[in-house]
C-alpha cells in the first residue's frame, strides 16, 4: 500500500518524465529497501525541480539514494560532517574539506538528500542543444552555477569576493609543504593582479568568471556518472 | 649529450649481436665436429677445457634475456622513441633483426618459441602480474560489462571471422586449401579472437582516459585470454573427433565444457588464493622466503587447474584478484615492496621475451605460406568484426550502465584490437597431422600480429589525440587559470568520490561487511587487522612532533614571543613588488642618460618590463608546475608493465593526508570548547590566542568541556594553566596575565591555525540567494548540531592521545562503536 501512495506521488510530479520500466524497478527496489517516509520527503521534491531546472533522471535519483543510504551510517536519514569525513578519498584530496563544507551552507550541520541531489546536479554535464524556452530559470548546471560553486569555496567569509588570505589559504592547500610562504604569497599577489579589474585587491566573482573565461568550464566541472 | 650516449650503446648492443651470432655459428660447427671431438680419447689431462655444450641451453636463453634488455634500455635512453613506436614493435624489429643476422650467418633458423615455454613459463608471469595488480573495487564493479566483452566479444570474433573465412572459401577465391571443412577455419578463427592489451595500455597512458575504459580494457583483455584457449581446445578436440562425427550432443557437451573449464578455473584460483592468504599469515618468522610463497602457490593453481584441464590462465587470474588484499596486508612492508618489484620484473621480463620471440621466430624459411586472399581477407574480417562487435555491444550496455561509453572510448576499443603472443602461443602449438594448413595459419597468425602490433599501435595513438584535438585548443594558461584548473580537478574528484561513481555500492557494502566479519580474521595476522589504529598513532605522533618543534623554536628564540618564522631556504624568490620597484628605478636612470633618446629608451623600458615579468611568469608557473598536487591519478600506475611510480603519489597522499588531519584537529579542537562559528576565517591567525582565550571564558561560563591534552592546548603556556576544580567535574584553564601579552604574537605553523571553520549565520552574498538554502528534513531539524553526543563521539581520541587528564572522562559514558567518527575508515598511507 506504501509503495502503492508513493507511486502515485512520483508520477504525479514528474508528468513530463514518464518512467522507463527499467526506471520504475530501479525505484521499486529503492522503496522496498529503505524507509518509504523518507522517500517521499526526498524525491517528489527532486523531482520537482527536474522538471524545471535539473532534470536528473530518477535512474539517477535512484543511484545517488544509494549513494546517500550508504555514506549514512547510522540511518538517520540524512548526512553529517563526519559521514563526509569517512570518504577516505576525501582525506588525501587536497580541497576535500572545503568541499564538505560546501555541502553544509549557512551553518547546517545535516543535509537531508534533496539538498545533497541538488548539490551534485550542479556537476552535471551540460545539455549540448538545450530547448530554447525564453523565461525558463536559469538550469542549475549552467557554466554560472559551476563557477559559483568553485567560487564559494574561495570566499569563506561570503562577502561576494575572494581576499588576498583567503586565496592563499586554499593555495597552501594546494601546493606541496616545499614551496615557502613568502613563494606563496608573491603566487597570491600575482594571481590577483592578474584576476583583478577594478584594484580592489580582490577577486569579485565577476572578476572570477571573466578570468576563466577561456576555460571550458562545461567539461571541466562536469562528472560523467550524471549524464 | 644524450645522442652520445645513445651512439654508446647502439655500438655496444651490436657487440653483444655479434658474440650472439658468432656463438651461434661456432655452435652449428662444433655441432658438426662434436661426434669427433668425443670419440676420440683425450690425449692427457687438460688444465682448462672449453665446453660448450655443457652450457648451451642456458647460456643462449641467458644471452637472449641480456640482448633484450638491453635493447629495451636503448629504446628508452631516447624519450622519443617509445612515444612514436611502441616498446613492443620495436622488440619484434630487434627480433627480426637478430633472426635475420643468425640466418645469414649459417641458414638455420636461431631459435622458436616453443609452445610449452610460452604456455608453462612465460604467459603465468604476465597473467599473475596483471591479476595481482588489479584494482578490485574497480573491477567487480565492472564486472558485468568486463564479462560482456570478455565472453560474447571473444566468442563473436571467433565464430563471425571463422564463418567468414569458410563463406570465402566455398567461394572458392583462395583456391584449393587442405581443410576438412568449418571446424578448421572456425579454430583458426578462436586462436586469433584474443585480444592483446599491450599496446592499448602504453597509448592510454598518453591520451587520458578514464577509468571506467581503463578498467574495461584491461579486465577484457585478461579474461578473454582465458576464454580464448577455452573455444580452442575446444574446436581443436572437435577436430581431434573429426568433423563429420560431431553430433549435436557433442555441440551441447562443447557449450558445457566452456563454461565448466572457465568455471573450474575460477574456483581452483580462488581456492589457491585462500590458501596462500592463509599460509601468508604464519611466515612471519621467515621473512626472507616470504614473498616466494606467493609465487610458488599462484604458480601451483596455474600448474593444477592446468593438470585438471581447467582454464589455468583464469586460474592464476583470480589467485592474484583475490589474495591481493590480505597478501599485502599480511607481509612485512619489505616482503611486500619485494613482491611488488619481482612481480612487475618478471612479468615485463616475459613480456619483452615474447615479442622478441615473435620477431625471431618468423625468420625461418620452412614455416611461410603465402596465399594473399586467405591473409588479407583475415587481416580485413578481424578488423571488421571488431570494430562491430564493439559498436554492438557497446550499445546493448549503455543502455544498463550509469556510466556509458563514449565515441572516442569505442573508437580506441575497436581500433585497439590487437593481437599478441597469445594468438602465436596457440597457433604453434596446433598438430600439423590434425591441422593440415597448419604452415598458412602459422604464417597468417604471425602476419596479423605484425600488422596490429606494428600499424595499428604506432597509429593508435595519433588517432586519439587527433580526435580530442578537434575539442581543445594549446594555449599556455595563466597563472590563475592554471591554479583553478587544478582546484577544478580537485573539486571534479572529490565530488566523483563523494557521489560514487563506480561500481555497484549496495553488493560492494554487502561483501565488505562479510569481508570484515570473517574473511578478514581468518586470513590477516591479528597485527595487520590493527592497522586502523596506526593512523591514530601517526595523528597523535603529528601533534607531538609539532608541539615539541613550538617549543624548541621558542627556546632557540630566548623567548616564546616570537614573531613568523622567517624562510632560511627559499629556492625561487618571486617578489613582485620589489621588481617592479627595482624596475622604476632603471627606467629612471634609463631617463637621466639622455633626453634626446627619450622615445627610444622608452621602448627598451617597456620591453624590460614585459621580459622581467614573462621571467616572474616564468618563475611561478614553474613553482605551481612542479609543487601543486596532481589530481589523482591511482590506477594509472598498476596497469603498465613498464614501471611503479607509485612512489611520488603515496608521498604527496601522506602529505596531504597529514594535512588535512592537521586541520580537522584545529577545528575540532575549536569547536570542542562549543566556540561560536561565526569567527571570521579571513582574518589572520595572530589573533586566535585572544579568540582562544575568549573561549576559555566562555569555557567557565558554560561549564560544558572538560579535559586539556597539552599536546592540544596552546603550546606556548604549557605549565602556566592552573586546573581548578569548580564543583567536581569541571576545570577551567586560567590564562595568565602572559598569555594576554603574547596575544598578538603568533607562530606560524599550520597545525594551529583555526581557519577552517565554516562560516555560520552571516549575511548572504548576492549570488548566493539563488534558491540554494538547504531545507533540512524533519529528522534533520530534530538532531540539532553541536550535542552532547557529538561531543562524546571524539573523545575516545583523547582516551588514546595520552591525554594527562583522562580521569576526568571516567564517569563519562564512552561510546565505543564511533570511535573516531572524523577520520577516515581507511587510508592509503
Amino acid at each position: 500500500m506504501e509503495t502503492d501512495q508513493c507511486t502515485f506521488y512520483y508520477k504525479s510530479k514528474t508528468v513530463n518524465s514518464a518512467l522507463s520500466r527499467t526506471e520504475w524497478i530501479q525505484l521499486k527496489e529503492v522503496l522496498s529497501f529503505h524507509d518509504w517516509k523518507l522517500v517521499t520527503l526526498a524525491l517528489p521534491k527532486s523531482c520537482h525541480l527536474s522538471s524545471h531546472q535539473v532534470t536528473v533522471s530518477s535512474s539517477h535519483i535512484c543511484r545517488l539514494y544509494d549513494r546517500f543510504h550508504a555514506l549514512d551510517k547510522d540511518d538517520k536519514g540524512s548526512l553529517n560532517r563526519s559521514d563526509f569525513q569517512n570518504i577516505s578519498e576525501l582525506a588525501v584530496n587536497p580541497l576535500g574539506d572545503r568541499i564538505i563544507n560546501a555541502f553544509f551552507p549557512d551553518g547546517m550541520d545535516l543535509i537531508d538528500f534533496n539538498s545533497f541531489v541538488r548539490i551534485l546536479a550542479r556537476f552535471r554535464p551540460v545539455d549540448q542543444n538545450p530547448k530554447k524556452e525564453p523565461n525558463a530559470p536559469e538550469p542549475i548546471n549552467s557554466r554560472v552555477n559551476k563557477l559559483k560553486f568553485a567560487f564559494q569555496l574561495y570566499d569563506q567569509d561570503k562577502d561576494g569576493k575572494i581576499s588576498k588570505s583567503e586565496l592563499l589559504q586554499v593555495l597552501r592547500m594546494m601546493v606541496g609543504v616545499q614551496v615557502t610562504e613568502e613563494q606563496l604569497e608573491s603566487i597570491t599577489d600575482r594571481t590577483i593582479q592578474e584576476a583583478d579589474l577594478d584594484g580592489d585587491d580582490a577577486i569579485s566573482f565577476e572578476e572570477f568568471k571573466k578570468s576563466l573565461d577561456k576555460v571550458d568550464i562545461e567539461h571541466k566541472m562536469s562528472i560523467r556518472f550524471l549524464r | 649529450m644524450q645522442c652520445n650516449r645513445f651512439k654508446e650503446c647502439a655500438s655496444l648492443l651490436v657487440v653483444v649481436l655479434l658474440i650472439c651470432s658468432s656463438t651461434k655459428a661456432e655452435q652449428s660447427t662444433t655441432n658438426a665436429t662434436a661426434g669427433n671431438e668425443h670419440g676420440a680419447p683425450p690425449s692427457g689431462y687438460q688444465i682448462v677445457t672449453f665446453k660448450w655444450h655443457h652450457v648451451m641451453d642456458p647460456y643462449i636463453i641467458a644471452l637472449w634475456v641480456l640482448v633484450a634488455s638491453i635493447a629495451k634500455m636503448l629504446f628508452h635512453m631516447s624519450s622519443k622513441l617509445t612515444t612514436v613506436i611502441p616498446e613492443s614493435a620495436l622488440l619484434i624489429f630487434i627480433g627480426l633483426l637478430l633472426g635475420g643476422v643468425v640466418w645469414g650467418a649459417d641458414h638455420t633458423a636461431s631459435y622458436s618459441m616453443t609452445p610449452r615455454l610460452f604456455f608453462f613459463y612465460l604467459l603465468p608471469l604476465i597473467v599473475l602480474d596483471a591479476g595481482y595488480f588489479m584494482p578490485n573495487r574497480q573491477f567487480f564493479g565492472n564486472f558485468g560489462a568486463i564479462l560482456v566483452y570478455a565472453v560474447i566479444a571473444t566468442v563473436w570474433n571467433a565464430a563471425s571471422v571463422g564463418l567468414s573465412l569458410y563463406g570465402v572459401y566455398l567461394t572458392g577465391v583462395m583456391g584449393e586449401l587442405k581443410v576438412d571443412g568449418m571446424l578448421d577455419f572456425l579454430l583458426f578463427g578462436s586462436l586469433l579472437s584474443a585480444v592483446d592489451p599491450v599496446a592499448v595500455i602504453a597509448v592510454f597512458e598518453e591520451v587520458h582516459v578514464d577509468e571506467v575504459l581503463y578498467i574495461i580494457v584491461f579486465g577484457e583483455s585478461l579474461l578473454n585470454d582465458g576464454v580464448t584457449v577455452v573455444l580452442y581446445n575446444v574446436f581443436d578436440s572437435f577436430i581431434a573427433i573429426g568433423g563429420v562425427n560431431v553430433t549435436g550432443v557433442d555441440c551441447v557437451k562443447g557449450v558445457v565444457s566452456f563454461f565448466v573449464v572457465a568455471l573450474g578455473g575460477t574456483l581452483i584460483g580462488i581456492v589457491f588464493a585462500f590458501l596462500l592468504s592463509y599460509i601468508s599469515r604464519f611466515t612471519k618468522r621467515v621473512q626472507i622466503i616470504e614473498p616466494g610463497f606467493v609465487f610458488v602457490i599462484s604458480y601451483l593453481s596455474y600448474l593444477t587447474a592446468e593438470m585438471l584441464s581447467l582454464s589455468s590462465i583464469l586460474a592464476i587470474t583470480f589467485t592474484g584478484v583475490c589474495c591481493q588484499k590480505y597478501v599485502q596486508a599480511n607481509l612485512c612492508k619489505e616482503s611486500a615492496t619485494t613482491v611488488r618489484y619481482m612481480m612487475k620484473m618478471l612479468a615485463n621480463g616475459s613480456e619483452t621475451i615474447i615479442f622478441m620471440m615473435l620477431g625471431i621466430s618468423a625468420v625461418d624459411g620452412g614455416i611461410w605460406v603465402w596465399n594473399t586472399a586467405f591473409i588479407l581477407l583475415t587481416l580485413l574480417f578481424i578488423a571488421v568484426y571488431r570494430v562491430v562487435g564493439v559498436v554492438v555491444l557497446t550499445w546493448f550496455l549503455n543502455r544498463y550502465r550509469v556510466v556509458p561509453l563514449g565515441f572516442i572510448d569505442q573508437v580506441v576499443m575497436s581500433y585497439g584490437g590487437l593481437r599478441g603472443a597469445v594468438a602465436y602461443g596457440l597457433v604453434a602449438s596446433l598438430d600439423e597431422a590434425r591441422v593440415q594448413e597448419r604452415k598458412l595459419f602459422f604464417t597468417t597468425t604471425i602476419i596479423v600480429i605484425y600488422f596490429t602490433v606494428v600499424l595499428q599501435g604506432c597509429t593508435t595513438k595519433s588517432l586519439v589525440t587527433w580526435l580530442k584535438v578537434k575539442r581543445s585548443e594549446h594555449r599556455e594558461p595563466s597563472i590563475s587559470e592554471k591554479l583553478n584548473g587544478r582546484a577544478f580537478d580537485h573539486i571534479l574528484s572529490a565530488i566523483e568520490d563523494i557521489s560514487g561513481q563506480i561500481g555497484h555500492h549496495y553488493i560492494w557494502d554487502k561483501w565488505e561487511s562479510f569481508d570484515r566479519k570473517y574473511l578478514c580474521k581468518l586470513l590477516m595476522r591479528k597485527s595487520a587487522l590493527k592497522s586502523s589504529d596506526q593512523i591514530l598513532d601517526v595523528f597523535h605522533d603529528l601533534n607531538i612532533k609539532d608541539a615539541i618543534t613550538y617549543i624548541a623554536e621558542g627556546e632557540r628564540k630566548g623567548s616564546l614571543a616570537f614573531i613568523q618564522t622567517p624562510n632560511t631556504d627559499q629556492l625561487v624568490n618571486v617578489n613582485f613588488h620589489s621588481s617592479k620597484q627595482s624596475e622604476v628605478d632603471a627606467s629612471m636612470s634609463v631617463l637621466k642618460e639622455g633626453a634626446s633618446a627619450v622615445c627610444l629608451d622608452m621602448q627598451a623600458v617597456e620591453l624590460r618590463w614585459k621580459n622581467l615579468r614573462e621571467s616572474e611568469d616564468v618563475y611561478t608557473h614553474h613553482l605551481l608546475q612542479q609543487y601543486l598536487y596532481k589530481p589523482k591519478k591511482q590506477l594509472k600506475y598498476k596497469y603498465g608493465r613498464h614501471d611503479i611510480t607509485s612512489t611520488e603519489d603515496d608521498a604527496q597522499e601522506k602529505e596531504i593526508f597529514e594535512k588535512t588531519m592537521k586541520r580537522r584537529l584545529a577545528s575540532f579542537k575549536s569547536t570542542k570548547y562549543g566556540v561560536s562559528q561565526s569567527k571570521k576565517v579571513a582574518k589572520h591567525f595572530k589573533k586566535d590566542p585572544s579568540q582562544k582565550k575568549r573561549s576559555d571564558e566562555m569555557l567557565s561560563n558554560g561549564g560544558q568541556l572538560v579535559f586539556h591534552d597539552p599536546a592540544f592546548s596552546d603550546p606556548e603556556h604549557p605549565h602556566e594553566y592552573e586546573v581548578i576544580s569548580n564543583g567536581g567535574s569541571n576545570f577551567i584553564p586560567n590564562v595568565t596575565r602572559q598569555a594576554l601579552a603574547d596575544t598578538y604574537n603568533g607562530i606560524d605553523n599550520p597545525a594551529f591555525m583555526l581557519n577552517e571553520e565554516p562560516v555560520a549565520r552571516q549575511a548572504l552574498p548576492p549570488w548566493a540567494t539563488n534558491n540554494d538554502t538547504v531545507v533540512l528534513s524533519q529528522r534533520a531539524r530534530v538532531q540539532m548540531p553541536w550535542s552532547p553526543n557529538n561531543v562524546r563521539r571524539l573523545m575516545p581520541l583523547r582516551l588514546s592521545g595520552r591525554s594527562t587528564d583522562s580521569f576526568l572522562l571516567a564517569d563519562v559514558p564512552v561510546p565505543e562503536e564511533h570511535p573516531l567518527s572524523f577520520l577516515p575508515e581507511r587510508t592509503a598511507l
